[in-house]
């Protein structure tokens, strides 16, 4: 039996306005996949910090920069991709926000919030050499529904940053 | 939803009504002039009534932040009323729950600042 993925993919301006299009554009994306409300808010929150990543700290605001977006639904999960046009970032050195002296940070929470809502999340090396987010979520169990309670994680981190 | 914000003087205390999303570009952005509005206008003690925030991004937890920053370095005080269960476990998980003075009850909230 052939595998029924799905592939979704735009390529976004670098505006504000494209972190909305994006969250809107996954959350249907994920409502219709099954995912219930819980699951679907921690999507969107994920595809929003991952496209703020790429407008502010990869492309650092340039209109002329691109931000590629992309979907993948596999027979398991739901993958999302968010490509950037900068200079890309390894995940070791970012400052971890739960740190005393970063508390009270302004900003730096987007990582962990991707890492804290997502099951799988990673950042490599983009084909345009910036960063390209790859970040994924189990698909919920056929026929049951949503996964409105904790999604396979309970919204604490994973290990980093 | 875009963020919506009025305030009410309540003594020597300005309590601050969200409502909507406090997300990166006009809700920060909001929320960011109606703090700087009360500073000028010496009103220091804030309490950010946020029953109706049920959605609030990295910018926006940013913004919270600058905002309890602002007004500490001014020798005043912001605290928060009405967290919503989202916006109460997102302050949970990016321990700003313990930095910020958080209460469910407005007249305990207002009581505090005395």
């Amino acid at each position: 039996m052939v595998p029924d993925n799905k592939h979704l993919e735009i390529t976004l301006e670098t505006q504000v306005e494209s972190v909305n299009l994006a969250e809107e554009m996954c959350l249907r994306v994920a409502e219709a996949a099954g995912f219930g409300e819980d699951d679907c808010y921690r999507i969107g929150m994920s595809v929003r910090e991952g496209v703020i990543n790429a407008f502010h700290y990869g492309n650092q605001e340039r209109p002329e920069k691109k931000i590629h977006l992309a979907v993948d639904i596999t027979p398991e999960k739901l993958i999302i991709h968010v490509l950037d046009e900068g200079q890309g970032f390894r995940l070791a050195d970012v400052p971890d926000p739960l740190a005393e002296e970063n508390l009270l940070s302004t900003s730096g929470r987007g990582i962990f919030l991707m890492r804290a809502f997502m099951d799988e999340f990673d950042v490599v090396p983009g084909r345009t050499g910036g960063a390209e987010i790859v970040m994924s979520k189990k698909l919920p169990p056929p026929g049951g529904g949503s996964t409105n309670g904790q999604g396979g994680q309970d919204a604490s981190p994973h290990q980093g940053a | 939803m875009s963020l919506r914000a009025t305030h009410r003087d309540a003594g020597q205390v300005t309590v601050v009504d969200l409502s909507g999303r406090i997300v990166l570009g006009d809700g920060s952005a909001l929320l960011r002039k109606t703090i700087r509005g009360l500073l000028e206008d010496q009103r220091k003690n804030i309490l950010l009534n946020l029953a109706d925030v049920d959605y609030i991004d990295s910018s926006g937890i940013g913004e919270l932040v600058s905002a309890f920053t602002a007004v500490k370095n001014q020798s005043g005080d912001m605290k928060l009323l009405h967290l919503t269960k989202k916006v109460r476990d997102l302050l949970q998980i990016t321990k700003l729950y313990t930095v910020f003075d958080v209460f469910t009850d407005e007249s305990t909230a207002l009581r505090s600042f005395s």
